[in-house]
């Protein structure tokens, strides 16, 4: 038998590795590229752009109306983007999400192409990796843009000073955006485990409006059950259980304990609802 | 002697086989003990009526749906264990083509190609280049799909089939919605496919598509295989039968009868009567003129004579039932 010659094995691994990594950059390419998601973002954009508009053209709110921080806009844009972040987390961003992961698996079935993808053959596995990467990647997105347009807007048409943390501390403009950022990945791991059970519920239809629903419904819900004093039991279990404790990204020094355990919360619905949709997914008769 | 494909690498006898395919759906049964045989570098024709499980069977082939019951082996691999090494090598096109509307035609290609796990990037455009060619869709390449008709979509679906070279094809109704040009267009795009050494499964409902491009053939029905082979063999297990007009129709039936064959009434005409009768119903394969000589050495009075072979459409139908009503 000759000797492996040195220097084929590389290329042979690297063209393996290129296109290990082609379908997810297709998967990104296909989410980012359509126009839905931009209408998603636009979407997202708005609500800081809505509350700057506002705040700008109405009189002085009084301090301790509306959403936290709503009071503290006109002297501080940069609020903007805390304001925004705050308001879209009970609702928008659930939806986006919902609308997203709800589509992964089921939508490809409704066009058809899951099919192709399958026959190409992607492998269920992978293909269900990368539709969840896919819808990360969105999760990541989201938050930061609703972030990055307040920030933005509020730059515009507000001054921008040192910002005055939960703990009293005043921070300067710079590393308030670095908070901005740390509470868009707050968000985005908060949005993971949501993402996980979008995914699960994506493979049981092939109509992707009827997953997009059900996972925005499953986010609601989840939020209801938190505010049920009744349930105090099921309160830690519930994904958005860590939702608002985003604040702590607003402390100084940083606390970790929340961002802690939300993480480990999301990890533990991404390793069950994981599990669930690769159960259903690997087994399914493709017949759409 | 029998072809073998593949080269090289893992050499087969058929390039499909299946065995006792199965494939229930609660109570239904949608394929039935299905045993196919699809010898390498053939045309294979998959005849059946709407219904009878050619589109099920072929999933189950391809591992989109799990048998019931029974082995698939593609290329001399079993599937879907197999899939990683079978599915590179076999280009389908699979109950219609189907992309993503907001894509354009060779960005849809791509994405296809990307999702394979050994499709090589660094020769992926002109590959989805080539095979725009192929099916004239190269001025298309940039339009999205949903401007696209429904021809167009049926050639994208072809072109992606046929993105890499491949061993196998198993096309789905190929000539579904094209009009008779790009229909002759995908009969020549079968046959040089054939030539370079591929086997081609095609399913469809039209027979004269099948006569026209097949070398082999097989027909379901109700979930059910009643007849495979190649299409010639198929076309002469049909029956042939003879014709025969003469006015001593009494005297024929008997010199028939002596021949083994028997004679039915095919109604009279003015100069004689018709009688039919089954050539091959007496077995080892009796020659019309050996009939014809025996019946003038009879001393009946041959007016008309004529053999009348079954065409497969006879054969379909007869294996298939006739009418709209969909076997169930």
């Amino acid at each position: 038998m000759p000797a492996e010659v040195p220097g084929t094995a590389a290329p042979a691994v690297r063209e393996a590795r290129e296109s290990a990594s082609s379908l997810m950059l297709s998967e990104l390419r296909v989410l980012f590229g359509r126009r839905r998601t931009w209408a998603l973002l636009l979407a997202l954009a708005a609500i800081p752009v809505l509350i700057a508009i506002a705040v700008r053209v109405s009189s002085a709110v009084p301090p301790g109306r509306g959403p936290a921080f709503l009071d503290r806009i006109s002297q501080n844009g940069l609020f903007v983007a805390f304001t925004a972040m705050l308001v879209s987390v009970p609702l928008f961003l659930p939806l986006t999400v919902g609308v997203v992961a709800g589509d992964t698996i089921a939508g490809e079935a409704n066009l058809g192409t899951l099919r192709y993808l399958l026959v190409a053959p992607a492998g269920r596995v992978r293909l269900l990796l990368v539709k969840y990467a896919g819808a990360l990647a969105f999760c990541i997105v989201a938050p930061l843009t609703v972030g990055l347009a307040g920030a933005a807007i509020g730059a515009a048409l507000f001054p921008v000073g040192p910002v005055t943390l939960l703990s009293g501390d005043v921070i300067q403009p710079p590393e308030a955006a670095v908070r901005i950022l740390l509470i868009a990945a707050y968000l985005a791991v908060s949005l993971a485990g949501l993402s996980a059970v979008g995914l699960f519920l994506s493979t049981l239809t092939v109509v992707p409006v009827g997953a997009m629903a059900a996972t925005v419904v499953v986010s609601v819900v989840s939020q209801v059950l938190d505010q049920l004093p009744q349930l105090e039991w099921l309160h830690p279990w519930l994904f958005s259980h860590y939702w608002f404790g985003f604040g702590d990204m607003l402390r100084q020094p940083l606390l970790w304990d929340s961002f802690t355990s939300n993480a480990l919360l999301q990890g533990g619905y991404i390793a069950v609802f994981g599990a669930l949709a690769y159960g259903r997914f690997v087994t399914r008769d493709i017949l759409s | 002697m029998i072809p073998q494909g593949g080269s090289g690498s893992g050499r087969y006898n058929l390039a499909i086989e299946t065995r006792g395919l199965t494939k229930h759906f609660g109570r239904q049964v949608a394929v039935d003990g299905v045993d196919l045989a699809v010898p390498p570098g053939s045309v294979f024709g998959f005849l059946g009526p709407n219904g009878s499980g050619k589109t099920t069977t072929i999933r189950m082939l391809l591992g989109l749906a799990a048998a019931s019951a029974g082995t698939v082996s593609l290329l001399g691999m079993e599937m879907p264990g197999r899939f990683r090494d079978v599915l590179p090598r076999v280009g389908a096109l699979v109950e219609g083509p189907a992309f993503y509307p907001f894509l354009s035609g060779a960005a849809n290609l791509s994405r296809l190609d990307a999702a394979g796990r050994s499709t090589v990037p660094a020769t992926r455009k002109g590959r989805v280049d080539r095979a725009l060619e192929r099916v004239g869709l190269s001025h298309a390449a940039g339009k999205k799909v949903h401007a696209y008709s429904l021809g167009m979509k049926q050639r994208l679906g072809i072109a992606n089939a046929l993105l890499a070279r491949r061993d196998l094809l198993v096309l789905d109704e190929p000539t579904n919605g094209l009009d008779p040009q790009g229909t002759r267009e995908v009969r020549n795009l079968v046959r040089s496919l054939a030539h370079d050494g591929a086997t081609v499964f095609v399913s469809s409902h039209l027979l004269a598509e099948v006569e026209q491009m097949c070398t082999h053939a097989a027909i379901m029905s109700a979930g059910r295989l009643v007849a495979q082979g190649p299409l010639a063999e198929l076309r002469r297990a049909g029956s042939a039968r003879i014709r025969l007009l003469t006015p001593d129709a009494g005297q024929a039936r008997s010199v028939l009868a002596g021949l083994g064959l028997a004679a039915e009434a095919g109604g009279s005409q003015p100069d004689g009567e018709v009688l039919l009768a089954s050539l091959s119903a007496a077995g080892d394969g009796r020659l019309p003129e050996d009939v014809v000589g025996q019946l003038v050495a009879g001393g009946v009075r041959v007016r008309g004579f004529a053999v009348e072979r079954e065409s497969l459409e006879d054969r379909f139908v007869a294996l298939t039932g006739e009418g709209f009503d969909v076997a169930q």
